[in-house]
């Protein structure tokens, strides 16, 4: 046991070494990272930081353009965008991390038995993975969200759910190549139990390039709740999200309140840019003979 | 072992792997549409219904029997054809989906195309410089594009090349009010337009394809054009490449001959699979651009609980799904001398 | 000029978009473009399941016995309840009992396939109306209309209608959208076992003798209207053609008629309205609609809202005129802040109510709610462009006096089902309007018990009993005004329903549009219309 411990602390090293290597070399991902660490802020601190109460509604101030009091502007009941953009931030880390954590977690259960064992559990899983992933998958989080009920909870559930095949397969083929590795046989021929090596031994393995596709699907997951927002589906009045506010906005562009899209579109943007590019640099860091 | 009849083999397995797939999507888009909280009889019976001719509605359209009594009339009704009749659009779905699958088919190729043209060569370009300015710039490029909403985009460019430079005709579908739509071959308007050898309705359904076309190419950027950096690094990286260089051939020809022809077949399957993606992500640039396509079709069917509208289209995208995965597979096997039956 | 140069020559002029390209010559003038934001579902409005966007066929393409007049005021042209007028009726003659009425046709009337309009047709279509169930059989049942026997052919160019007891609702019932004569040989000829009104004939063409007729119809794109030259239910439409193109975006329908693309952008909300306004190249029509009111409506079924006094508090903690400015954008009337109950039978009435936050917290103190509860308030998907800025204002004013309020927004089907049909809500804002401009006609509907349009669930044996007196009563009845003051009167006081504002049906348009007129139906009528 002590070898494999020092192996993978040898490993965590030369990780962070390589983490060191490509962020030093490629300054996307570095932006990347520190992106992300500002929104993780914004995110925490947000709500305590900004000037007005996101749902503070003022009758005289009533789609105002941005001025130094409203930076952002306030929209059509006279509500602070900048506050609702800030806040919004919380929201919408929430919906995409507790989405993609979901389809993350049932995604890795399933495949990981799925490729470990194999037999008609990975049969039944892998049709039931097919079926999902033949729907139409933006009609597929309407429907559950229209059936479920209209809330955040729901647009979290089916975002899971859309989600959940890519993290199944990806699971399973990792976990299938290294069924047979030599550490595994180690660990069996030392006496461990199937669960005990799946979970101890390669499901460690196989989380690098699951960390790839959580950071991809982080973006898209907000890009989701965004698009559900703007048929009127997802997040309940009057909480400040990005993708309804630019829905609602996207209306008034033509009108020449370009603000109210404009500001919630840019956090969007960037939230989901981050990610994607996180994903990017993360593939690198997992994956380096991708780049030569 | 190979040959045609080996291949037509495989495609018939692939084709009977689909079948479970599909009878999974009849049972599930079922059973979500009568968990749709909505009762298309209390729509349907419209504004001054009382209950009784709600209740009559309901027994008409078969909604008083029992779930397994209306999946077999459901399943019975599929196999000869019959997808139902759509409550909010008062058409047969089946009628309906033909009518505008073709645009929404129309609009995700030309978008394709679109986003293939630009992409592929940003994707090549990137690989031959790894890591350099240029592939961080092509990189940064395709990130935008699939970050920000569609929606978004959509109205965006309308509200700059149609409202302000008004360079773009008015976003009012798939042909201005001028003109008479096509005679109907493939159902593509630019084609069809062509068959006829009319220029002017082909000028004029191209324009309208612009805006909505770049606003889904724009999101499919990153995709094609990461996955052909990646194909590109690795082919560029192989032995072959490397012979072919040292045997002093001109680096276009490596570049373009040797590479890009090994490193097309991955790009394909992403094609595919974007391809399937885009079909379904429309749904929300139809409503921007008042495009009559499927997608727009679905969104109001789930809004109003029109379940066969519903089920009528997931069963047709679904087996868009299939049959493009099949055809990708066919390609594959067509393209690729290495790929022999499996075991 | 061929097509093809007429098209370059469009092309080059940057007219692009308003022409008729099969009338040969330059016809600018001719073709009128309309947008619209929702699906015609059907060309049939008797048809089950036809929604409200294609009632304008019934209007455009069809005739009635008689028709609304109109009148012009500050709102521009707008139906007039009060008129009446013949469209295929020649003259109409009521018995004095008020128990039947005798319409004589406009001999030159014709179908668009040239047969003439004869008695026959009105008993067809009538007897169809009675029988095919659903919305026209409940209109027609409105009017004291039930049976076939009531109808009955007199000669080719008169037919008499009996009722079993007379009605001031029975006339203006013939006037309706959906009172429409049909060409009764053309849809016979397609009847079948299964379907014998012929519903899937009319349901993809038209057979009347309308205005216009039908060219064609793109179901989820467009329709277009073609004039009939022959019509005699009014003056000849100065249009030749109307493309009525669906539009769903508003803000791209806003585009289109501020480029000037197209000609009219039918039914636009308030915000646009009002912005409008002040545009130069356009003008808007706004006319609040007959007998509708958007309605906070109170369940008093809701523990909280089954005393009258958390009712009443809630009334005086509502921000009306904030919610008129900002959801309503000052469209339409404002229904709050009277000085007293009204001393007249007009409906709708304002109601003495006004924001006042102190009387709202004493009257709820008077409660057992004195420390507030919880309640959603539920609104319609289709309607959230006012309702859900209604419904924030609303949540933050009730927070004020300690009722804490979340925000549901129901999608469409839904909306039905489970406000109006199982009326499951505590709480919702909505709209209702009738099609007949009475104020027992209203009262009927919202505030007696088991009427679809009453989701309070509101049931008060006086109101009730008035509403039951009044409907039969004639409108200069002395007994009536003095009782439809009381019914107000109860409103007021039982507050189930809380008046925010009379909506306004708006329309923004190219200076060069005339003869557009506001209907009670709030659908396109593309009859009066020019282009000059």
């Amino acid at each position: 046991m002590s070898a494999v411990t020092a192996a993978r602390d040898s490993a965590i090293k030369r990780n962070w070494r390589h983490l060191v290597h490509v962020l030093g070399g490629n300054p996307l991902t570095l932006a990347a990272f520190s992106l992300l660490i500002l929104l993780v802020l914004v995110a925490v601190l947000g709500p305590s930081l900004v000037p007005f109460s996101p749902f503070a509604s003022n009758a005289a101030e009533a789609l105002k353009p941005p001025s130094t009091t409203h930076w952002f502007g306030t929209d059509s009941v006279g509500r602070d965008v900048f506050s609702r953009v800030i806040v919004a931030t919380r929201l919408d880390l929430l919906i995409s991390v507790s989405a993609v954590a979901l389809s993350f977690l049932g995604g890795c259960l399933i495949g990981s038995i799925a490729g470990f064992y194999g037999g008609w559990f990975d049969r039944i899983s892998g049709r039931l993975i097919d079926t999902i992933m033949a729907f139409p998958l933006f009609v597929l989080a309407m429907g559950i969200v229209a059936a479920l009920g209209n809330n955040v909870a729901n647009v979290v559930y089916a975002t899971a759910i859309v989600n959940l095949p890519f993290y199944a397969r990806l699971a399973r083929t990792e976990v299938m190549i290294r069924r047979e590795a030599g550490f595994v046989m180690a660990a069996r021929l030392s006496g461990n139990s199937g669960p005990r090596i799946l979970a101890t031994q390669v499901f460690p393995n196989i989380l690098p390039p699951m960390m790839v596709q959580i950071s991809l699907n982080l973006g898209w997951a907000i890009l989701n709740a965004a698009g559900l927002s703007f048929i009127g589906l997802g997040v309940r009045p009057p909480a400040a999200e990005w993708g309804i506010m630019v829905a609602e906005g996207a209306n008034n562009i033509v009108s020449g309140e370009w603000w109210l899209a404009i500001f919630p579109g840019l956090a969007l943007m960037l939230a989901v840019f981050t990610f994607n590019l996180l994903g990017d640099g993360l593939r690198d860091l997992v994956d380096p003979q991708r780049r030569t | 072992m190979s040959g045609p009849r080996s291949k037509l083999l495989l495609v018939g397995q692939r084709i009977l792997h689909a079948v479970p797939a599909l009878v999974g999507i009849v049972i599930i888009t079922f059973l979500l549409t009568r968990a749709l909280p909505g009762d298309p009889a209390a729509y349907f019976a419209g504004p001054t219904a009382d209950a009784e001719s709600i209740a009559q509605i309901r027994h008409n359209l078969g909604l008083d029997r029992s779930l397994p009594v209306q999946f077999v009339v459901y399943v019975r009704d599929l196999l000869h054809g019959d997808l139902g009749q759509s409550i909010s659009t008062g058409q047969s779905v089946g009628h309906e989906l033909m009518a505008r699958l073709p645009a929404s088919l129309e609009l995700t190729l030309v978008a394709l195309i679109v986003a293939i043209a630009i992409a592929v060569p940003l994707g090549i370009l990137a690989a031959t410089r790894p890591d350099s300015w240029v592939d961080h710039l092509c990189r940064f490029v395709v990130t935008l594009g699939v970050s920000l909403p569609t929606f978004f985009t959509g109205l965006a460019l309308v509200y700059i090349f149609y409202y302000q430079l008004g360079w773009s005709p008015a976003p009012m579908g798939r042909l201005d009010i001028l003109y008479a739509s096509p005679a109907a071959i493939t159902g593509f308007f630019t084609i069809d337009a062509l068959l006829a050898g009319d220029f002017e309705i082909f000028k004029a359904s191209v324009a309208q394809l612009v805006l909505p076309a770049v606003t889904l190419a724009l999101f499919t950027l990153a995709p094609i054009a990461r996955m052909t950096r990646a194909s590109m690094l690795q082919v560029l990286a192989s032995d072959f490449i490397r012979t072919a260089r040292a045997a002093g051939l001109s680096r276009r020809k490596v570049l373009f001959t040797y590479a890009f022809g090994n490193a097309v077949l991955p790009v394909i399957t992403t094609l595919g699979m974007v391809f399937s993606f885009v079909l379904g992500a429309n749904v929300l640039v139809e409503k921007v651009f008042s495009w009559p396509g499927i997608g727009s079709f679905a969104v109001d069917a789930l809004v109003s609980s029109d379940y066969a509208a519903v089920q009528g289209f997931v069963l047709t995208m679904a087996i868009l799904f299939v049959a493009l995965n099949l055809l990708v597979d066919v390609i594959y096997t067509l393209v690729d001398p290495r790929l022999s039956v499996p075991a | 000029m061929d097509r093809r140069t007429f098209l370059n020559a469009v092309v080059v002029s940057g007219a692009a978009g308003l022409l008729d390209v099969r009338g040969g010559a330059a016809a600018e003038d001719d073709t009128i473009v309309i947008a619209i934001g929702d699906t015609i579902n059907s060309l049939d409005i008797q048809r089950s399941g036809s929604n409200r966007p294609a009632y304008q066929v019934a209007i455009n393409a069809y005739d009635r016995l008689l028709a609304q007049g109109t009148v012009d005021d500050i709102y521009g042209t707008h139906s007039d309840y009060a008129k009446l007028r013949g469209e295929l009726a020649e003259s109409w003659d009521v018995a004095p009992d008020g128990l039947s009425v005798v319409f004589k046709l406009k001999p030159d009337a014709v179908f668009t396939d040239g047969t003439p309009v004869t008695a026959d047709d009105v008993k067809w279509s009538f007897d169809r109306a009675v029988s095919i169930g659903g919305f026209p059989t409940q209109q027609f049942g409105i009017g004291k209309m039930t049976k076939p026997e009531q109808f009955s052919v007199i000669d080719p160019h008169t037919i008499k209608v009996t009722f079993p007891v007379g009605s001031k609702l029975s006339l203006p019932d013939f006037a309706v959208p959906l009172a429409i004569i049909y060409n009764s040989k053309v849809v016979k000829a397609h009847v079948t076992a299964a379907d014998p009104w012929g519903a899937e004939y009319t349901h993809r063409n038209t057979a009347g003798s309308g205005a216009f007729h039908v060219e064609r119809w793109d179901p989820g794109q467009q329709l277009v209207y073609i004039r009939n030259d022959h019509w005699k239910g009014g003056s000849v439409p100065a249009i030749r053609r109307a493309i009525i193109r669906e539009i769903p975006s508003k803000s791209t329908r806003r585009a289109l008629v501020e480029r000037g693309d197209i000609h009219i952008d039918f039914d636009i909300g308030g915000k646009d309205a009002q912005e409008l306004k002040a545009s130069p190249k356009l003008k808007v029509a706004s006319w609040p609609i007959v007998n509708v009111e958007n309605v906070i409506s109170l369940n008093v079924t809701f523990p909280p809202f089954q005393d009258r006094k958390v009712r009443q508090a809630v009334a005086w903690a509502v921000p009306y005129q904030q919610i008129f400015e900002q959801a309503a954008f000052g469209q339409g009337k404002a229904m709050f802040g009277a000085p007293g109950v009204p001393d007249s039978a007009v409906w709708p009435a304002a109601f003495p109510y006004k924001t006042d936050l102190d009387k709202a917290k004493a009257l709820l103190a008077e409660t057992a709610y004195k420390d507030g509860f919880t309640v959603p308030i539920s609104i319609d998907l289709s309607t959230a462009e006012w309702s859900e800025p209604s419904a924030l204002l609303v949540q933050e004013s009730l927070g004020k006096i300690g009722i804490t309020c979340t925000i549901d927004r129901i999608p469409g089907a839904n909306w039905r089902t489970l406000a109006l049909v199982q009326k499951k809500f505590p709480m919702i804002i909505d709209g209702f309007g009738g099609w007949l401009d009475t104020p027992d006609y209203y009262f009927f509907y919202t505030y007696t018990k088991g009427t679809l349009f009453n989701p309070a669930q509101y049931d008060n044996p006086e109101m009730a009993a008035l509403v039951a007196k009044t409907m039969p009563m004639a409108l200069n009845d002395p007994a009536y005004a003095p009782a439809v003051k009381r019914m107000i009167a109860i409103a007021i006081e039982d507050v189930p329903r809380i008046p925010l504002w009379q909506p306004a049906l708006s329309s923004a348009m190219a200076k060069k549009v005339s003869g557009y007129e506001s209907w009670f139906h709030r659908g396109v009528d593309a009859r009066t219309l020019k282009l000059t």
